[in-house]
């Protein structure tokens, strides 16, 4: 794919114009697979709202009703409202052709963590971007997993107080239970546990993780150490502040590996690793579905 | 003077079979809680805390893998209680709400939640869902010492709002002195009125456990937490024997008496503790320097394991502002510091 301004490219909208839906339209804007056509939101008030039409982008507080009745009608939309908004908004998407990539813990489709399955999921029409922690954290559990049988990983996230919205402080537990599904799932550990914690630290933290993975005895240390580093490299490449702290610990049959996700300052400041990833994770996700539309590679 | 109840002038809770989790490493056994148990509720204690140190869902790499699944542990507590309430802590964000539905099919009646005493709303749905079914609340603002007298007290309104009937001023990391658990204790006293009641939870790293627990009473508190044998983390919790002796020199009400609390100690509880928590170095810095007392084991051991001093992790855990949760960054502390030591060592 080249050409920055190929018409062919595929027509995208982003529902929901709060802090994660401003961070993304940031991203989008700078792709060259997808076309950034819509935002929309329902307060015309809203921030986000207005930084959209200042970059030139069709917008409208009239929500998913004023979106569908647009022509041409967006290929791809990111939901990036809440859980229970996108429920509703799911089945009015696939009627009307669009692809759904859904920012919300809703997880009506499958989670897709890029450096990971991005290639598995591009068919269907809702896929699912499970939560910062996991996208910072599956890629580790994943690339352990790869290497020798994982019969339990857990995870700790910190992030910044100030990074926690009243949708994850209302439903912490969505955090916790969808993490430690992902770890499952897609990280391929047996039996997965997610811990978040926030800290009021000012100035705010950047984001941290520490991954836990449960190894045989006697296991290869060094293709273990190979393989995570790669990983990190993989995930530094559509999020750029995605680090390890250190070398991979390694004390009797666990691993721990330390993560930083310092954020690109899109819209959100750097602390907000958290909702950088999930961001930056959509915005590959979404190129990945906009390629496969077309036909291209992937 | 402000009293618990008619018969009581406060309601003490014996920590030491969550507190003293973190002492024993999370290796309580069926067979120590059984006896544990046993002998408080014989001695009268109205309440007592079975759980991992961590809470409800703790066991893990990151907190100590538990010994004997805690829910063993409660189930066993449950059915050694005659008269003493059986209560869990649960932190949200390392348990959930199906821990709380879990325990309270076991026979649980009361469930702490505790949070960073900045971060109250994360606690919503656990003080709604506790309610719900029926257990009474308690909630936990851990870290107590690094908020003034009023956020806490904003604080403590949201956990009130949400549910929690008694609000705790947690001294997790035992640095409060004396005026600052009398002060954080009126503020909270004054905001809550009759929407909750308030308590206290003290630590020994400055030695002030059972003095701050008759500050935080005078203050107004109806609930004081402690450990038998100070089994607990850091220099170890409030002594809940000395603590009873001396509410009793006072005149204060804790329907336990003193001399059976220490038999309890000394015949029950201390032949079951590795050792005594002491009043280290690294316990004074974690007072000194307001760290969450529960780091102590593990910088010791991530200190032993990579060559460098306990002290020295637990002070930048100070400077880096660490919470409750974040003993996966003791760690990653630890081996920066080894990294620096090598460092310097080859150049």
């Amino acid at each position: 794919m080249n050409g920055a301004t190929s018409p062919s490219r595929p027509r995208a909208a982003i529902v929901g114009s709060g802090n994660i839906g401003t961070d993304l339209m940031e991203k989008l804007l700078r792709s060259k697979v997808l076309q950034l056509e819509y935002v929309v939101g329902v307060d015309p008030e809203s921030k986000g709202l207005k930084r959209a039409q200042e970059a030139g982008i069709k917008t409208s507080a009239g929500g998913v009703d004023w979106l569908l009745t647009q022509n041409p009608l967006p290929k791809i939309v990111f939901e990036a409202t809440s859980a229970y908004v996108h429920i509703q908004n799911a089945p009015r998407y696939k009627a009307a052709g669009m692809r759904a990539v859904d920012l919300t813990p809703a997880a009506l489709g499958p989670y897709v963590v890029p450096s990971v399955n991005l290639g598995e999921h591009l068919d269907r029409w809702n896929v699912n971007m499970v939560t910062c922690g996991g996208q910072a954290t599956v890629p580790m559990v994943h690339a352990v997993s790869r290497v020798v049988p994982v019969p339990y990983a857990e995870i700790v996230a910190t992030i910044a107080s100030r990074s926690a919205g009243p949708g994850t402080r209302d439903n912490i537990d969505e955090f916790t239970v969808t993490t430690s599904r992902a770890i499952e799932v897609i990280g391929g550990a047996k039996r997965g546990k997610a811990i978040i914690v926030l800290n009021p630290a000012d100035p705010p933290l950047i984001m941290r993780d520490t991954i836990f993975c449960t190894i045989p005895r006697g296991a290869d240390r060094e293709k273990i150490s190979t393989s995570i580093i790669e990983m990190a490299a993989a995930v530094s490449k559509y999020v750029p502040g995605y680090r390890l702290c250190g070398q991979p610990d390694f004390d009797d049959d666990r691993v721990a590996i330390f993560v930083e996700v310092e954020g690109a300052g899109d819209f959100l400041p750097s602390y907000a690793g958290n909702l950088d990833i999930m961001t930056a994770a959509a915005t590959q996700v979404g190129e990945g579905v906009a390629k496969h539309l077309m036909g291209g590679s992937k | 003077m402000t009293r618990y109840s008619t018969d009581l002038d406060v309601r003490i809770t014996d920590s030491t079979l969550r507190d003293g989790s973190h002492h024993i490493n999370h290796q309580f056994s069926v067979e120590h809680v059984r006896k544990i148990v046993t002998a408080l509720d014989q001695a009268g204690m109205p309440v007592i805390e079975v759980c991992h140190g961590d809470g409800l869902g703790g066991s893990s790499h990151t907190y100590g893998l538990s010994g004997t699944s805690e829910r063993l542990l409660i189930g066993a507590a449950v059915q050694a209680a005659e008269r003493a309430s059986i209560a869990c802590l649960m932190l949200p964000g390392v348990g959930t709400m199906d821990d709380i539905r879990a325990v309270a099919d076991l026979g649980v009646r009361i469930v702490r939640v505790a949070t960073h005493c900045t971060e109250a709303d994360i606690a919503r749905q656990h003080f709604a869902l506790a309610r719900e079914i029926g257990v009474e609340t308690v909630g936990f603002l851990m870290m107590a010492h690094s908020q003034p007298p009023e956020e806490l007290a904003t604080q403590a309104r949201i956990m009130a709002d949400a549910g929690c009937q008694c609000v705790y001023v947690t001294d997790s990391a035992g640095a409060l002195v004396l005026e600052e658990v009398t002060d954080r204790i009126a503020a909270l006293v004054a905001e809550l009125g009759n929407s909750a009641t308030v308590g206290f939870h003290g630590h020994e790293n400055l030695a002030l456990g059972v003095a701050n627990s008759v500050a935080a009473y005078r203050a107004g508190a109806v609930q004081i937490d402690g450990s038998t044998c100070r089994f607990g983390a850091g220099a170890g919790n409030t002594s809940i024997e000395a603590f009873v002796a001396v509410c009793n020199k006072l005149g204060i009400r804790t329907g336990i008496d003193p001399l059976t609390m220490f038999d309890v100690a000394e015949d029950v509880v201390r032949p079951i503790m590795p050792d005594e928590p002491t009043l280290s170095r690294l316990a004074l810095v974690m007072g000194y320097a307001g760290v969450y007392s529960s780091f102590l084991k593990h910088a010791f051991r991530a200190g032993e394991r990579l060559g460098v001093s306990g002290s020295d992790i637990l002070i930048r855990c100070g400077e880096r502002k660490l919470v409750g949760g974040q003993e996966d960054q003791v760690i990653s502390i630890a081996m920066e510091l080894a990294e620096a030591q090598k460092a310097r060592a080859t150049s």
